[in-house]
């Protein structure tokens, strides 16, 4: 049991480091380093700007998805190289944002479904970050049941033509391209009649209107289609097959292992070690230790469970599944850990905004966003049946549309 | 980087998890709890004889001398099977206390009886309601002889020796405390069995009058090695914890995969699923936990007083946690004396107050996290 590198290892990680610290953009280092929760924002740059410059420079140098084959703009690197390169690189990851979705699950599903001259025409330009993809899944009436999805596609000569509604749709205001679930046959049972297909975002009748969520940010799209074409060139998987392509794409995102989740722990860490309450400095209350002392061996239990998954990749293994409840710990972490920042604050607690809250208005901020980190990428609830089937072998619920043609499934509740 | 057990050590654990399913199956913890014999001597036997008492001691005093990795493997599997033996006390307090402060005399006599399984060891350290501290110690030791009492302490009823906390000052300092070993059949020296909640381990009270004891490690330092001590045994009482964990987890599992009510598997309702998710989570945490300590511990790195706390209380929350729904997941039938369930639930709360309760290493958690970060 250790924490050393094997001397490949080392030697990969010596080379990472030496490029970064020699071409990074360190004017930007200490503001993504402060910017731990939610979406870095840097003062006098735009943020996306130096995103792409960077990704750029990773590409051009072979340091952009690095696990990605070399002929579409990767570099053929291990899993493990791929680890290493994320914990060198640090804060200056958080730069890569706006790119996960487009490398981790658009890319995948390209690489295994398009055709070849289209991966050579689409793959280096995402990997370098100089055109960035969305992922155009999620319904008004099919979150976490996708599958229930009702944009219509519909074959009109060589063309597909859409018309529907996605939703929760991340960065389609920037977006150059998208993957896209549709339904290509409602009277057949609702997983049997899904087709993908991808497109440019610039397609005439897409319209793209952002949310205003409950914390009064725009960080999601509604996307409407309106007769909008995609050739049937586009298309990804054989037509009425578009469920089994999605799992591609799923699959690859619970395949990567993150360089760590942000839990809020640290700031409340901080927080509270600088804190006076009038009794005192609050880290030596004894009530306010003990609901750290909670947080802090949940933050370390995910930290070394992290590190037990990069072992496994580090002896050429697949990780154990023990990874999966990465998300389903951090999200609800970091909705009681705001609210009893809040709660330490006391009447003062109920302020916002940097000028006036306590530690700049951040566990305020924390605490509106939270709500949302429980539902995006798979609910707590979704979560929980993944584990309870997936790794403990337990039945899957019971599903009363499964065999029903999707036109006569119940689209409300009372009536 | 290998943050995991290595080959050899996960066969290891293969062993003596084939070991324990045949000579420590849940009849044998029932033999114990319903009153028959103190503690399992068949199985106390066998796992001398296997050279798991003396997997961390060194083979020049009798052990096999593999390392705290190895014990870390046997103790999981110790707290799956909850082994009805003196392990924890004899193994994790008793030869740790030893191996770090005692004499190379008591050392010569004392570890090989240990890895042999002809002696067992505690250490006395509680007096009554409260957690480890300097304070709490009112046992006198004067001119090498000791007045007072200890209670609970485990296993004492059937220990050979005893490593006993005494005071030895009245400065106020941590300094004011020395250690001393005594031998159970000396004279003044009574141990009474108390009842407890998890009857497959004793707990006893001794009373000292007038007893000659000879010091373990110098003067003025119990406290000290006390601290030491406590720290490994966390770190190793945690990973029987996850292994209890685990068995409490698989079987709420399990029952939820055969019983049908409302004519499908109980397994299938999401309420049910969810429990056991949850418990999952639990125990993984605590199992990540667990792996940090034990990397400390076998590397001695000055991190181990925060990974001993930190692999302490997520094991704790773990193996609770799992116990007690465990019991909900079975219903009715979780609740009778039939089932094994409630040997997991006493098991689980009863090592959740030795060695200190929760609260005590969620305090000590956040002073080491101040003093790193301090540092």
């Amino acid at each position: 049991m250790n924490f050393d590198d094997t001397p490949q290892e080392a030697e990969f990680r010596a080379k990472a480091k030496a490029w970064i610290s020699a071409n990074a953009p360190r004017q930007y280092e200490e503001e993504l380093k402060q910017s731990s929760l939610g979406r870095a924002v840097l003062k006098g740059a735009n943020f996306l700007d130096v995103a792409k410059a960077w990704q750029k420079k990773k590409a051009d140098a072979g340091w952009a998805c690095l696990h990605w084959p070399k002929d579409y703009g990767g570099r053929g690197a291990s899993p493990i190289e791929r680890v290493i390169w994320q914990q060198e690189e640090g804060a200056f990851g958080k730069l890569s944002f706006a790119f996960i979705i487009g490398h981790g699950m658009c890319g995948p599903t390209m690489m295994a479904y398009a055709s070849e001259e289209h991966k050579r025409r689409y793959l280096p330009p995402l990997a370098a970050g100089e055109e960035i993809w969305c992922q155009l899944f999620s319904e008004p009436a099919g979150g976490s049941d996708v599958a229930g999805l009702r944009t219509r596609a519909e074959k009109r000569g060589d063309d597909w033509v859409i018309n529907g509604q996605k939703i929760w749709t991340s960065g389609a205001h920037y977006s150059d391209y998208g993957i896209l679930l549709t339904r290509t046959d409602p009277a057949v049972p609702k997983h049997k009649g899904l087709t993908m297909f991808f497109l440019s975002m610039k397609s005439p009748g897409i319209e793209i209107r952002p949310i205003k969520q409950a914390n009064g940010n725009s960080d999601f799209n509604e996307v409407y289609f309106t007769d909008v074409k995609i050739p049937d060139s586009q298309r990804l998987g054989a037509v009425n097959d578009g469920w089994n392509v999605s799992l591609t794409t799923l699959m690859n995102e619970r395949m990567s292992i993150g360089a760590g989740i942000a839990t809020g722990f640290p700031e409340l860490f901080e927080f509270c070690s600088n804190l006076m309450l009038e009794e005192g400095p609050a880290i030596e209350d004894r009530g306010v230790r003990a609901r750290l002392a909670y947080w802090a061996v949940r933050a370390s239990g995910l930290k070394y469970t992290n590190m037990r998954a990069i072992s496994a990749l580090s002896r050429g293994e697949r990780p154990g599944p023990e990874n999966s409840i990465g998300k389903l710990v951090a999200g609800s972490m970091i909705q009681d850990i705001s609210a009893y920042a809040l709660d330490l604050q006391g009447a003062a607690g109920v302020l916002s905004g940097s000028e006036n809250a306590e530690a700049a208005g951040k566990f305020q901020a924390m605490l509106l966003r939270a709500p949302g980190t429980r539902i995006e990428g798979g609910t707590d609830e979704i979560m929980r049946n993944i584990i309870a089937e997936r790794v403990l072998g337990l039945p899957g619920d019971i599903r009363v549309d499964k065999d029903i043609p999707f036109n006569q499934i119940p689209t409300k509740g009372r009536s | 980087m290998n943050f995991d057990f290595s080959d050899e050590q996960k066969q290891l654990r293969d062993t003596a998890r084939k070991f324990l399913a045949e000579k420590c199956p849940p009849k044998a913890v029932r033999a114990v709890i319903e009153g028959s014999a103190p503690y399992d001597r068949e199985l106390w036997k066998g796992l001398a004889e296997m050279g798991f008492l003396g997997v961390a001691i060194p083979e020049s005093y009798g052990g096999t001398g593999a390392g705290h990795l190895e014990l870390c493997v046997i103790a999981e599997e110790m707290g799956r099977a909850l082994a009805p033996v003196p392990f924890s006390s004899t193994v994790y307090l008793a030869a740790e206390a030893l191996l770090i402060a005692g004499s190379e005399a008591q050392k010569q006599k004392w570890l090989p009886l240990i890895a042999s399984g002809e002696a067992i060891g505690t250490l006395a350290l509680f007096e009554g309601r409260g957690n480890p501290s300097p304070q709490s110690i009112k046992l006198a030791a004067s001119n090498g002889a000791l007045d007072g009492t200890k209670k609970p302490v485990p296993d004492a009823a059937i220990a050979d020796f005893a490593v006993v906390a005494a005071r030895t000052g009245s400065s106020g300092r941590d300094t004011d405390i020395s250690l001393f070993l005594v031998d159970m059949k000396a004279d003044g020296v009574a141990a009474k069995a108390l009842g407890n909640i998890d009857p497959s381990h004793g707990q006893a009270e001794i009373v000292f009058k007038n007893c000659k004891a000879e010091p373990l490690g110098s003067a003025g330092e119990g406290w000290s090695i006390v601290a030491q001590v406590l720290d490994r045994a966390a770190v190793l009482l945690a990973f029987e914890q996850v292994g209890g964990a685990d068995r409490a987890l698989e079987m709420g599992r399990d029952y939820a995969l055969d019983r049908i009510a409302f004519g499908r598997p109980i397994g299938s309702f999401q309420a049910i699923k969810h429990m056991l998710a949850d418990m999952y989570v639990s125990a993984t945490l605590a199992r990540s936990n667990c792996y940090y300590g034990a990397w400390a511990l076998s590397t001695n790195a000055g991190e181990l007083p925060e990974a001993a706390a930190a692999a302490r209380i997520s094991a704790t929350q773990a193996f609770q946690h799992c116990a007690k729904n465990n019991i909900q997941v079975h219903g009715g039938m979780g609740f009778t004396w039939e089932f094994d369930c409630h040997l997991y639930y006493r098991r689980a709360n009863a090592t959740a107050l030795s060695l200190g309760s929760l609260s005590y290493w969620e305090d000590a958690l956040i002073d080491r996290m101040r003093k790193r970060n301090a540092a």
